[in-house]
Parts: C-alpha cells; structure tokens; sequence
C-alpha cells in the first residue's frame, strides 16, 4: 500500500513515541541509580543529577501519554481506552499491549508519589520507587513484543544497548550494596580505616 | 513566623545537594554531611529554602513553619 | 551497701502521712531485700488515687526530677502523657546501660515493689492500662520479677497489665526512643524526634518512659507527700537519689543520699585519689582536689562541666593514666554507636583513635587540633545525646589531664602500672548484638 493515511500516521507515531520512551526511561533508569549511589554527572552540581533524573521522567510521561493517546486513536488496531491501565483488556495483542498498561500503572504510581513525596513520607514513598526496577523491564517486555521493530535492525542494537545501559547499572549498585558494611559494622570499618563505610 | 530548617541525621546519608542549592545557609562537613548555619531561615531565603528541601533525595531536609 | 559518712538513721514505723524525712527512704533499712509482706508493713496498701491526675499535682509539687540522668521534671511528663489524650503506656526504664551504674539493679533487687507500686501508679495517673517493665539483660532478675508480679497479681493488687522486656546489652539500649524501638519489637536503635515518646512510642500510643528509682520515688510520695519528699535535698534539688559509688581502689557500693550532700561524704579522697568522673561515661571529669569541694548537685556540679546526672561517681587513682582510661572508654563508646548519623558513625571512632594516640608516647602534636575540629562537628549533630555524651567526656579528659598530655609529648607517663581501671565491657559484634534476648 502506498501513500500514507492518517491511520498509518497515528500507527508510526504510536511506534515512533514508544521508541523515545524506552530510551527515555533507560535514562531515568540510570540516572536514578546514579543518584542513589551519590555519582556524578562530569562538569555538573550534584543537583543536576537529580535534576535531570526528575525532568527526564516528566518528559517521558509526555512522551507516553502521546504514545498510547495514538495507539488509541489508531483506526487500524483495536485497543480501547480501558487497556491503557487495565491489563489483558485489549482485544488486540492482549499479552504485550497489557505489559505496556502494568508498567504504565506502575510508572503512574512512581509519578504520583513522587510528585506528593513530602506528604506521604519518607518510608512510604522509598518503599514505592522500588516499583522502578519492575517497571522497566515490564516495559521492556511490552516494547519487543508489541510490535516486531525492535528485533531487528538499528533498533535492535538500540535496545540491546538500552538493555545492557539499565543491567549494568542495576549490577553495579547491587555490588556497591553488597560491599557496604552493615549498619552494626559501620563504626568498626572506620576504626579500621576502611574507606566508605558510609 | 519563619521557617525552621533542620536534618534528620538519620535519613541523611550525605548526598551534598542542600549545599549547593542554599549555600547561603548550609555547608559540608569534611565527610559530606550538611552543617546548619542557624535553623532560623530569613524570609529571602524561603521559597529556596522549600525547594531545597524538595530536593533532598534522601528527604532528610525539613522545614517546618514554626511560629 | 553503704560508704562510710552516708545518713543511715533507722526510719521508725510506717505512718502513712506522717513519716520522718531521713534516708534511707528507696533501699531498706535493715539492708535486706523487702519481699511482698515486708513492702506492706512498712510502707502500707499500693495508695491508688482514685484517677488520674491527682499524683500529678504531687510529683510536681514535690520537684522529683528524672533519675536516669535527665533530670527533667517528673510532674510534667506525666502531665504531657495524661495530656495526649489516647490510650498511653507506661514504661519503667530499668536498663541501666552505664558500666559504671548499679543503682537500678540494686534497687530492682532490694526494693522492686516500690518500683512496682511506683509503675501502677504512674499508670494510673496518666489513664495508662498497659505497663512494661523494661529490663538489663539479667535473666535471674528477670526470673525474680516474674514471680513477684505473680505474686502481686494473686494479692490483686496490680491494675496495669505488666509485661516484662528485656534490653540487649548495648550502651544505648537505655536511650527513651531505643527503649521504646526494642519494645516494639525492633532493635535497640534511638529514632529521630519528633514525634517524641509522650506523643508517639510503644504501639505508637503516648508512652511514659521513667527510670525504674524515679517511678520508686513517686511510690513513697503517693503514701507521705510531697513536703515529705523535700524534707532532705536542698530547695532547688529536693529528694534522695541512689548514686553508684566506685572507690580508687576499686570497690564499689550503691549509696542512697541527699541532694547536696559534699562528694567528700560519698568517696574517699587523699593523695592516692587523681580525679574523680562524675556522671558515668557521658560525664565529666573532675581533678581530685576540685572534686572533694563539690556536692551532689547540679547547682555545684554544673560550673565545673559536670552534672549530677544518674549519681555515677568513680574515682580513679594516682599513677593510673587518665588518658589511657579515657581512650578505652571512648573506643567503646564509638563501637556502641548506633552508626545511623554520619557525624556520629564518622566522628567518634576519629576521636578514639586519636586518643589511643594521645595516651601513647610522643603523640603528634596536631592530634590535639585533630580532636578538638572533630569534637565540634559530632556535637549535636545526631539523632540522640550519645555524641554530645561522648563529646562532652571527652573535651573534659583534655582538660583535667592535659598535664598527663604534656608528660607523653615528653615521652613520660605518670602510670605506675598499666592496668586498667574503669569497667569497659565488650561491644557489639553484629546486628543480632542490637536486640534484646528473647
């Protein structure tokens, strides 16, 4: 079929919006990590760190709502309003399209506490971003399955780069974990002289 | 009826952002660890204040409007 | 258990409303411990008030302060936890972490139903139904109580359910928000306040944490009064208070005395005595010749760095080195740190170290300046007292032993031997070390 409907329009930009938020919330990804372990982004102030951690996930919000209010409006696939956070509510591809909804309702609970953190508290709302590492790769999940552009050609090596971007990070702060003295060590390991035991 | 500035020692776990955002009132220790000048903020500094604490990623940052 | 000098007079018999002011008022007088029947003869019927808020008005007209160190106005806890309004608990804070003290042990053992009738009351006045009995991991003591609150609860006489908790060994375990986390079922770790412990703490109810002799206290002040209570002490430090004496020698007794009784009553001093450490390890030292003008007061503790706190007082003799002991009492301070506040967990172990430096010979002169920087940024920067403690110990070592200092920086040190003196119990090894025995 040649010449490009608007239905076709919606279908790309669905895809393409998709494209932008995995690569988006890769960055979000590792810039919370990077937060959490107190790194540095070279040549900036800490609060950068943070700052684009926070800024990059609102634009990726943006970006998603775009991607599901195309996939929606999309004449050619049935997919219905319902299925963006309930999952298995689409007729189409239920599976990967409700991965997508599982993770967007996760994202939403991320967004939401975050944005009210200084009301909810400390320990509710450090208890609810741990949702971020499940939420990506359900992400993830839904990317490669919901549509075949992934498995193969450049944006495949996207992803795989995205993939291994958001493991190696996860990898490093469980070794950085694993190598922090416990609480009851702390004071020990400074005596000693070890160097960050906090 | 300002604001009063405090650390909650134990959530802090170093992270420096309050320094670089209110400098005006808080400054590191030589293990990273935020040193108050004062818990009184004057009122110039208090939308800053706010945000500054917003910023904490640890949230260990508190205002509290006392009278 | 007395040091020669205290005020032991006979009390005579009980007259409930009309007994005589002297001492010995918390620890019987015939120095055996008082069984159930002993208690009643002597003191009378448990006196419940009727409901709440009537010993209130006593405790404070009395001016029983805190003994647990704080010193803070007994009548006005009660009052703020009356005051919370929900379902309170009262705590009898019997954990007793200070090396150096042994007067709630002894007291627990002598005297544990003035402590008892001391709870119920306490309980009674604030509204409270539930009470725990929070205590040193000592497990025959333990085994005593269980058996005195049965008893007691045959005779019908308690009203407050009492439930006994033991506190893991670490130097905090006493702390008012670590009490009340290791009650909760947690570790013995302080949290950050507010929400203070008469707002939110066991069960997150409004919690009432008073230390096991000022809940004995209030038990005599039910039955005599409080102008009974002041008639020892002085205006402004009104009452008795049990203090934990250690001798240069060694030995070591716990004495009931008055407020403002002359420390030269309670210690022995001469030229084999150096110093004398007033308050336990958050205390202050003081040289020997300034100790024996001093009384058991804040009012004569105070300008000279001290407090009269849980009535520690130890002396420590010529020719030991009072910067060695004061080394081996900060490292164990620092390991006893809960390690959550980074000035703490980074602080105190820099300033041990730098002391076991200082008690050496020919210390680098820059570890002075080392001490004193540190000194300043763990002070008040926790999340409880115990780098303030550490510091305020610490900065009064520098001072009363910088003879001593100078003598190592020329490579000489007063010890004559180089044993040992104060009481420095093992640390926590893990986190298992933080929770009470179950």
């Amino acid at each position: 079929m040649s010449g490009i409907t608007s239905g076709t329009a919606l279908w790309y930009a669905s895809r393409a919006t998709g494209v932008i938020c995995l690569v988006l919330l890769t960055a979000v990804m590792v810039l919370g990590i990077l937060v959490n372990r107190q790194g540095r982004l070279p040549g900036l102030p800490r609060f950068a760190v943070t700052g684009l951690h926070r800024n990059l996930s609102l634009l990726a919000v943006g970006f998603l709502a775009v991607h599901v209010a195309t996939a929606i409006a999309d004449p050619f696939v049935t997919i219905g309003v319902a299925a963006v956070v309930i999952p298995l509510a689409s007729p189409y591809r239920s599976l990967w399209i409700g991965l997508g909804a599982v993770s967007l309702d996760m994202m939403l609970v991320l967004i939401v506490t975050s944005l009210a953190r200084a009301h909810i508290g400390r320990r509710l709302w450090r208890t609810l971003h741990w949702l971020a590492y499940a939420s990506w790769p359900v992400a993830l999940a839904h990317s490669i399955g919901s549509s075949g552009d992934l498995r193969a050609g450049p944006l495949l090596a996207l992803t795989a780069a995205c993939t291994l971007a958001v493991a190696g990070a996860v990898g490093w702060r469980a070794i950085c974990t694993i190598r922090t003295a416990p609480r009851a060590r702390r004071v020990a390991a400074v005596l000693s002289g070890q160097a960050g035991a906090r | 009826m300002s604001s009063q500035l405090r650390v909650n020692p134990i959530a802090c776990t170093g992270h420096g952002l309050c320094a670089e955002l209110l400098p005006e009132m808080i400054t590191l220790d030589e293990w990273g660890y935020p040193v108050l000048a004062g818990q009184q903020v004057p009122p110039g500094l208090e939308r800053q204040a706010r945000r500054t604490a917003a910023s904490c990623p640890a949230l260990a940052l508190l205002l509290s409007s006392a009278p | 258990m007395t040091a020669p000098g205290a005020s032991l007079l006979i009390a005579g018999s009980p007259r409930p409303g009309g007994r005589p002011a002297q001492l010995p008022r918390l620890l019987p007088a015939d120095g055996r411990p008082a069984g159930l029947p002993a208690h009643v003869a002597e003191h009378g019927p448990l006196p419940y008030r009727g409901g709440p808020g009537h010993l209130i008005a006593d405790a404070g007209e009395s001016g029983l302060t805190g003994r647990g160190g704080a010193a803070f106005p007994a009548g006005r806890k009660l009052a703020a936890v009356a005051a919370a309004g929900r379902r309170p608990v009262v705590v009898a804070n019997g954990a007793e972490s200070e090396p150096l003290s042994a007067k709630d042990k002894t007291l627990l053992r002598y005297s544990p139903h003035l402590v008892l009738d001391g709870l119920q009351l306490a309980a009674e006045a604030v509204g409270a139904r539930r009470a725990v009995l929070y205590l040193h991991a000592d497990l025959s003591l333990r085994d005593q109580l269980i058996s005195l609150l049965s008893e007691r609860a045959s005779a019908g006489l308690d009203r407050a359910d009492v439930d006994l908790v033991l506190a893991p060994p670490r130097f905090l375990s006493g702390q008012e928000t670590a009490a009340v986390n290791v009650i909760n079922g947690g570790a013995a770790l302080p949290t950050f306040t507010p929400p203070r412990t008469f707002e939110r703490g066991v069960g997150g109810q409004p919690t009432l944490v008073q230390n096991v002799e000022t809940l004995a206290h209030l038990a005599l002040i039910a039955r005599y009064g409080a102008a009974w209570f002041r008639g020892v002490g002085t205006a402004d430090e009104p009452g008795s208070m049990l203090c934990s004496i250690r001798q240069a020698d060694g030995s070591s007794a716990v004495v009931e005395a008055a407020l403002g009784t002359p420390l030269r009553d309670l210690l022995g001093f001469g030229d084999h005595v150096q110093a004398v450490l007033a308050g336990g390890y958050h205390g202050a030292w003081l040289p020997a010749g300034r100790a024996a003008q001093l009384s058991l007061s804040n009012a004569s503790l105070r300008p000279s760095g001290a407090s009269a706190g849980a009535g520690v007082l130890a002396a420590i003799p010529a020719g030991t080195c009072g910067l060695a002991e004061t080394a081996r009492v900060a490292r164990y301070l620092a390991l006893e740190s809960a390690g959550q506040c980074g000035p703490c967990l980074n602080g105190l172990p820099r300033i041990s170290t730098a002391l076991a430096e200082l008690a050496g010979s020919r210390p680098d002169g820059r570890v002075i300046n080392d001490l004193e920087r540190w000194a300043g940024l763990t002070e008040r920067r926790g999340a409880c007292h115990h780098p303030d403690g550490t510091v305020r110990f610490v900065r009064s070592a520098l001072q009363v032993f910088a003879a001593e200092i100078r003598g190592h920086q020329d490579g000489t040190c007063t010890a004559a031997t180089g044993r040992p003196s104060l009481p420095v119990p093992a640390g926590p090894a893990d986190e298992n070390d933080w929770r009470g025995p179950r």
